[in-house]
């Protein structure tokens, strides 16, 4: 007897689940599909022009830096989904060579100069957002009225949580328009119905877990209510929706235990309405966010699961 | 009561993974594998110190004679499982660690012949004589763990067992070892137990099934009622979660505390045993039969998974070739099952008394990516342990820092490997860095 076909030898486990990096990164992409498609329709074909120059262009970025960085190059999802995210919190007008740098920010600054995939310590879409914001404010804070038309140019407007913003609708009439998309803001933000839809279908596939967008939501409509504020209205107004699950969820940037995770967001949603009530910025999501996102290495070192068996004050070492 | 409310709150799911059951061999019942014409036997089949070989070659053995005598209390003899000859005593890789170890070779003479057996009325035995029937008897935990069971039966005075639970969990996927023998071997099992509950004095004891086996919960329950135990017996439908068979998991999910970090499942007075184990355990001190056989699923990709009663020392070639041979797209063979199995060097690797399954597959080797901070193998982790800490850790050779988070408390069940989306062998960081440690502990 013998059999010398030669075997191949493993570690165990030889059994392995479905997850993988890229379904992750592309059950994030067609979550991203209807709000995606809802910026198109609300804001016009200029908005298809944004996404397809940010996606190609963080693709690009993204293999030239694992080229100079000598590490393969493989199309997980993420910079993709890093090229979708950054246009849907622009402008719905913003100028495409704006576009162009802003997503090279995000991809080489923002994400590879810290490691890559799962080194960054700030969320890249997020990240550029701020950079372009801060590099050319006038080009970043001209919002339009939605123009529910492919080709329309588009009235500059303010948006609902801005300086001067007048609306001749009815409080009820106000909330269905944030509910459905219909008001002036960033390209992908203002429909919070297409947002959670986006969002039931991460929770739906285990890509996200409920705590951090619950949490952050909560926080900010208890909070806002405290200080006087329309709970309703700044649930629905801005980036939060879209932050609070597309964005404060990044696995990457935000702490990895569940109890860190509400801390994470308790404190994205309280500087969101400090932000918003006493900052001189109308907005305040993506600082909320980059903010927690500094402090979630500090959250996971002190925030720890307690193993199973561990005694407190007993220190001992198991027996081999 | 806490953790019970953060758990209903999904603040802390309960940990663990669902890999598919893939249960292929459970419809079939146990067969007797033909007498090899000769077996390979290790010397180290259990944890502890190797056996001693006490046959030179030529010597003629029957079945059942000591071939090699444990060498010290925490070790176990090991018996012939063939009547023959003893054509060498050979090197041999271990099925276990896959290093070489020293092994006893008998080509059999075809008759079977065995030594001849005492058997005895358990009730009338005192403690020691029981202890020294299950010693003699060459038994270890069948589960897998391999730890000599004489040493489990011999509690320090200071702890004292106040309750037993079977583990009839088989939560590795494939595996049916254990279901088959519930289901036709009900009775040795119930009176293996009865006979621990005995030694031990011990008035309670629980079965644990994972759910996804009715049918031997159902025949448990029913031979549980009809049999005359010492004590209340509970058969226990436990969730089928990997890795429910784990003692401390068992033991959480049982009686709803948790063994102390470091400390050993009868530090909160329990004493988990394996249901083959019990089967076994009742052969040796009722029938005076020493540990020579047990059942193994052959399963995989091989056409026809079978359960079978197979020899210590049989190489597992020869058990794939009664299930139809060798697929020719297999090219992996685990001893145990999918999750913490041991992938073997040859398919003549012998079955030895920790092997309850033989897994044929395909390999699934897969390219290591980034950790990108999921927090899925924390998710999973059934020690509530964070498992990619380990990974980071043994990277940067910070080896220091791996005990503040608890590393020796893995129980390297491979639930975080299982979930990580970046394809990262966390167990194999891990047992790096526990080897590290060890070594620094050791300076």
């Amino acid at each position: 007897m013998g059999n010398s076909t030669p075997l191949v030898l493993s570690p165990a486990p030889h059994l392995r689940g479905r997850a993988s990096i890229s379904r992750d990164m592309y059950l994030v992409v067609i979550a991203l599909l209807l709000p995606t498609v809802g910026a198109i329709y609300f804001f016009g074909l200029y908005v298809l022009l944004m996404l397809a120059t940010a996606v190609i262009t963080a693709v690009l970025t993204e293999y030239i830096a694992k080229l100079m960085r000598k590490r393969p190059f493989n199309l997980d999802g993420s910079a993709i989904v890093t090229g979708i995210l950054f246009v849907l919190v622009l402008p719905p007008r913003t100028p495409l060579w704006i576009v162009v740098v802003g997503s090279i920010f995000c991809i080489a600054i923002a994400k590879e100069a810290f490691g890559g995939l799962g080194h960054n310590i700030f969320n890249p879409a997020l990240a550029g957002r701020i950079f372009v914001t801060v590099s050319f404010a006038g080009a970043l804070n001209r919002f339009i009225a939605p123009t529910n038309s492919w080709l329309a140019d588009g009235i500059t407007t303010a948006t609902p949580l801005g300086e001067g913003f007048i609306s001749t609708m009815s409080k009820g009439e106000l909330y269905k328009a944030l509910f459905l998309g219909n008001v002036a803001g960033s390209a992908g933000e203002t429909s919070a119905l297409l947002i959670l839809i986006g969002g039931a279908i991460l929770l739906a596939f285990g890509v996200i877990k409920w705590h951090i967008p619950v949490f952050y939501l909560g926080t900010v409509f208890v909070l806002s209510f405290l200080m006087g504020l329309d709970p309703l209205l700044h649930i629905l107004a801005g980036g939060l929706m879209l932050g609070a699950f597309f964005m404060a969820t990044d696995y990457v940037t935000s702490p990895l235990t569940t109890r860190g995770k509400i801390i994470f967001a308790v404190g994205a949603g309280i500087l969101v309405v400090l932000i918003r009530k006493l900052g001189s910025m109308p907005e305040g999501v993506a600082y909320s966010i980059l903010l927690m996102n500094a402090f979630t290495p500090l959250i996971d070192r002190y925030v720890r699961p307690r193993p199973y068996g561990y005694v407190k004050g007993v220190k001992k070492e198991a027996s081999p | 009561m806490n953790t019970r409310v953060f758990e209903l709150l999904g603040l802390k799911s309960p940990a663990g993974v669902h890999p598919p059951s893939q249960k292929l061999a459970a419809g079939h019942a146990i067969e007797r594998a033909p007498l090899p014409k000769s077996v390979t036997l290790p010397l180290q089949q259990h944890i502890g110190a190797p056996a001693k070989a006490v046959v030179k070659k030529g010597d003629k053995v029957k079945v059942g004679q000591v071939i090699a005598e444990a060498s010290g209390f925490v070790s176990a003899p090991i018996h012939a499982t063939i009547s023959g000859i003893v054509k060498q005593l050979a090197t041999v890789a271990s099925p276990v660690t896959g290093h070489p170890v020293s092994g006893v070779i008998i080509e059999s003479d075809g008759k079977d012949e065995w030594i001849e057996l005492t058997p005895a009325d358990p009730e009338a035995l005192s403690k020691e004589e029981v202890l020294t029937r299950v010693k003699d008897a060459g038994i270890v935990g069948m589960g897998g763990a391999t730890f000599p069971t004489h040493v489990k039966l011999s509690p320090p005075p200071e702890k004292s067992i106040k309750s037993i639970i079977v583990n009839g969990a088989e939560c590795e996927p494939y595996i049916t070892a254990d279901d088959r023998l519930m289901l036709e071997e009900t009775d040795r099992i119930l009176r293996g137990l009865k006979t621990m509950m005995q030694v031990l004095s011990v008035k309670r004891a629980y079965i644990a099934i994972e759910e996804n086996k009715p049918q031997a919960i159902a025949r448990m329950r029913q031979a549980v009622t009809e049999s005359s135990l010492p004590g209340e017996v509970e058969v226990v439908a436990v969730p089928a979660k990997y890795p429910m068979g784990a003692e401390k998991t068992l033991v959480k999910a049982i009686l709803g505390v948790e063994v102390p970090e470091g400390g050993l499942p009868m530090d909160v007075g329990a004493l988990v045993q394996n249901v083959a184990t019990l089967a076994a355990v009742y052969d040796a001190v009722a029938l005076g039969k020493p540990l020579v056989e047990r059942v193994v699923t052959v399963t995989g990709l091989v056409s026809e998974p079978k359960n079978l009663l197979v020899r210590f020392g049989t190489a597992a070639l020869q058990l794939i070739e009664l299930c139809g041979g060798i697929p020719p797209e297999a090219d992996e063979m685990i001893f145990g099952g999918p999750m913490m199995g041991i992938a073997q060097v040859s398919y003549d690797a012998p079955i030895i008394k920790g092997t309850n399954c033989v897994l044929v597959k395909q390999s699934d080797i897969r390219v290591e990516h980034s950790c990108i901070r999921c927090g899925r193998c924390i998710e999973s982790c059934p020690m509530d342990l964070m498992p990619l800490m380990y990974v980071n850790y043994v990277k940067r050779g910070a080896y220091e820092s791996l005990s503040d988070y608890h590393i020796t408390n893995c129980v390297e069940c491979g639930a975080c490997v299982y979930n990580c989306p970046a394809n990262i062998p966390i167990v194999s960081y891990i047992k790096i860095g526990k080897t590290e440690l060890q070594k620094q502990g050791e300076k």
